[in-house]
């Protein structure tokens, strides 16, 4: 019954989300319904919406994912936007520098020159190190902040985001460039490093959809996370710490070590998304790539109940409202695809504030007693 | 880099500190309360968005500026009634918010202006005036002609804090509540009413903000106008201490390394005759917040009972 009643609150939210998301387009003058079905259904067609809807559900599993193993040690994650965007120039930059990419010089200085040429079966694992180290890099600075001086993670993960973006620009512009790119992004990563795309072994799955083996790789973390976070002592430090940070140390657990490993863990798996995007898709880092991944992580990660197998499921269900955003833009007269953002915004709040539920759910089914302890989150 | 330091720097550092004062300031009241408000971003959009739009079909910017106060304090209510009532994680709740109001003002002009985000351009004469506009026979100096009023109220509003807070029954009862709710709550305080009106507050002036965006520096409302500036003034409100005078200057600080940087764009070159790239001085008020929060440059102290929900002992 417990998981009954765990499933039962994030269905209500999604519920009601949609339901003000109605209203939103009626007040618009559209019609909800048409606008729904257009949203969902094209999310199930093959190839088309099934490759496209995995593809873009790939970057939220490892979001919401790297959101949920911070949450069960009592931390928000906020940062994951800034860790993947690390990551990607991280596993960009290794699939250059490593690749035998030259860089030609834009006027007068000597040109980007490689490091090595590696082939595909060395380049691609390290080129994936490289961005979940950078991830865990970049979240475990504010862990060792928190840890060290007591910051509040959540403000030291929002001005990491604005320095990361801000970083890899530098490093884009300046640096990684071709000359005469107009884009902001960089040169093309060595073809070895490219992961391959799952239409070579998938009958009926033609290549030019970018679902790659990321997606693969996304699963496997879902399910490393929940071994780790279950069935190790580690996972279990972790989430005693999430649970009652006093109890946890004086059960001999050092908090201090938890905060940065759950961070420098969580930004990592953030950072996967940089294998994902540079590795499998655009073979370059492009400025300003990030769909808000990190953001919308938090809702899924959320809607999830902060379970691998939740984050998996709710992962779809975003990437299912992102494919559908484009025919909604294509076939409705008023409501453009932006109305997928307010859905999700409206998920967050409606998850966040699933007290408002609490009453009438259990009135209704009283389907179990007493709540399951939730990791406390947000105390200073 | 004699061309830099000019008179229009410092116009520049008003127009671009204006926003981050009044968003900041916002965030002052509610956090001082004790309730984290990292929605300023989204409460910013909700207040540009309805200033233009509003200014559009009234033809008045001070209707429109008057709804983006209400439209502010409106989404502030709801985020309240969220974190304070049914006792909704205050940062996740913010988040929603400033992802809905990406979405929102985008579907809305949509379907009002039928453009993919922004909202028609406004005429020169419905933008917010200058003082000098306002009331005839100004001296016509730049202060008064080239300074919106909302700038100018800006300073007013900072100070006006200062004494609210530190010399008044409702100031005293808001940081009250913000570093010990049980005593307050014990010395007859009303915790939760108090929250309830920081928050909203916090909202009507992040709405402001959100309007100068709109119908003040420019005149119309783009997709993400504020691209980042409610952070920027969160960031000003934990360099100033959370204390209004601290925080005005923090925000002007900040504005003038955004305007620096807009003037630096192709005048002021390294000794190797490079450009200064723009993204290390845009990282400064970022920077600067993580090492105040680690206590490197004086201490930092957020209030004692900020992000704790208030349960009332029964």
């Amino acid at each position: 019954m417990k998981y009954v009643r765990e499933a039962l609150f994030p269905i209500v939210a999604v519920a009601c989300a949609f339901l003000v998301g109605g209203v939103v387009i009626l007040l618009i003058g559209d019609s909800p319904v048409q606008t729904y079905r257009l949203l969902i259904g094209s999310a199930f067609s093959w190839p088309d919406g099934i490759g496209y809807t995995l593809f873009f559900a790939t970057p939220l599993i490892f979001t919401g994912l790297a959101v949920a193993v911070a949450f069960r040690c009592g931390l928000l994650n906020i940062g994951a936007e800034g860790q993947l965007y690390v990551a990607a120039f991280a596993a960009a930059w290794v699939g250059i520098k490593l690749g035998g990419v030259v860089i030609p010089a834009a006027t007068g200085g000597a040109a980007n020159l490689p490091l090595a040429n590696l082939p595909g079966i060395i380049l691609i694992p390290l080129c994936c190190l490289a961005a979940i180290a950078a991830g865990a890099f970049w979240g475990a600075i504010p862990g060792v902040l928190k840890a060290r001086f007591g910051s509040h993670e959540v403000i030291n993960t929002i001005m990491l985001n604005f320095i990361a973006v801000a970083l890899c620009g530098y490093f884009t512009q300046y640096h990684y460039r071709t000359p005469g790119d107009s884009i902001m992004e960089s040169a093309e990563i060595s073809a070895a490093a490219h992961l391959p795309r799952l239409g070579g072994f998938i009958p009926g799955l033609p290549p030019r959809i970018p679902l790659n083996m990321a997606f693969l790789l996304a699963i496997l973390a879902c399910v490393l996370v929940y071994v780790f976070l279950w069935k190790t002592k580690w996972g279990y430090e972790l989430r005693a710490t999430g649970q009652n940070p006093a109890a946890a140390e004086y059960g001999g657990v050092s908090i201090r070590k938890q905060i940065i490993l759950a961070m420098a863990i969580s930004g990592g798996l953030a950072g996967m998304v940089g294998i994902n995007e540079v590795l499998g898709y655009r073979y370059r880092y492009y400025d300003g790539f990030s769909d808000n991944y990190g953001f919308t992580g938090i809702a899924v990660a959320l809607l999830g109940r902060n379970h691998p197998a939740g984050v998996f499921i709710a992962a779809l269900l975003f990437a299912v409202l992102q494919r559908g955003g484009l025919p909604v833009d294509a076939f409705t007269q008023l409501v453009s695809k932006d109305i997928v953002q307010i859905l999700q915004g409206l998920v967050i709040l409606f998850v966040a504030a699933e007290a408002m539920f609490r009453g009438p759910i259990n009135l209704i089914g009283r389907l179990g007693r007493g709540k399951a302890a939730e990791p406390v989150v947000g105390s200073v | 880099m004699d061309q830099l330091f000019t008179m229009s720097l410092v116009f520049s550092t008003i127009r671009l500190a204006t926003p981050l004062v009044w968003a900041a300031i916002g965030g002052l009241y509610s956090e001082r309360s004790g309730v984290i408000n990292v929605a300023l971003e989204g409460l910013m959009l909700a207040g540009a968005f309805t200033a233009a739009a509003v200014t559009f079909y009234a033809g008045n910017p001070w209707a429109g500026l008057a709804c983006a106060m209400l439209a502010g304090g409106f989404v502030a209510y709801l985020i309240a009634v969220a974190c304070i009532r049914f006792k909704a994680n205050e940062v996740v709740t913010g988040t929603g918010v400033n992802i809905l109001f990406l979405g929102l003002p985008a579907v809305l002009s949509g379907a009002l202006f039928l453009s993919s985000g922004s909202t028609p351009q406004l005429p020169k004469e419905q933008l917010m005036p200058s003082l000098a506009q306002l009331i005839p026979g100004m001296p016509q100096w730049r202060v008064f002609t080239d300074v919106s009023v909302i700038s100018l109220l800006a300073l007013v509003v900072a100070l006006a804090t200062a004494h609210v807070l530190y010399r008044t029954p409702f100031g005293l009862r808001l940081r009250a509540v913000g570093e010990n709710p049980e005593a307050a709550d014990a010395a007859g305080v009303r915790v939760n009413r108090i929250r309830y009106a920081a928050v909203i507050l916090s909202g009507v002036l992040a709405g402001v903000g959100g309007a100068y965006l709109s119908i003040g520096q420019s005149s119309l409302f783009l997709r993400n106008m504020t691209a980042g500036r409610g952070f920027i003034a969160l960031a000003a409100l934990i360099f100033g201490k959370w204390r209004p005078l601290q925080t005005l200057l923090a925000c002007v600080l900040f504005g003038f390394a955004d305007a620096i940087t807009i003037q630096m764009q192709g005048v002021a070159k390294l000794p190797s005759g490079e450009d200064i790239p723009v993204q290390f001085v845009q990282m400064i008020p970022y920077v600067v917040t993580i090492v105040m929060l680690a206590g490197f440059i004086g201490q930092s102290r957020a209030p004692s009972a900020l992000g704790i929900p208030y349960e009332k002992e029964r």
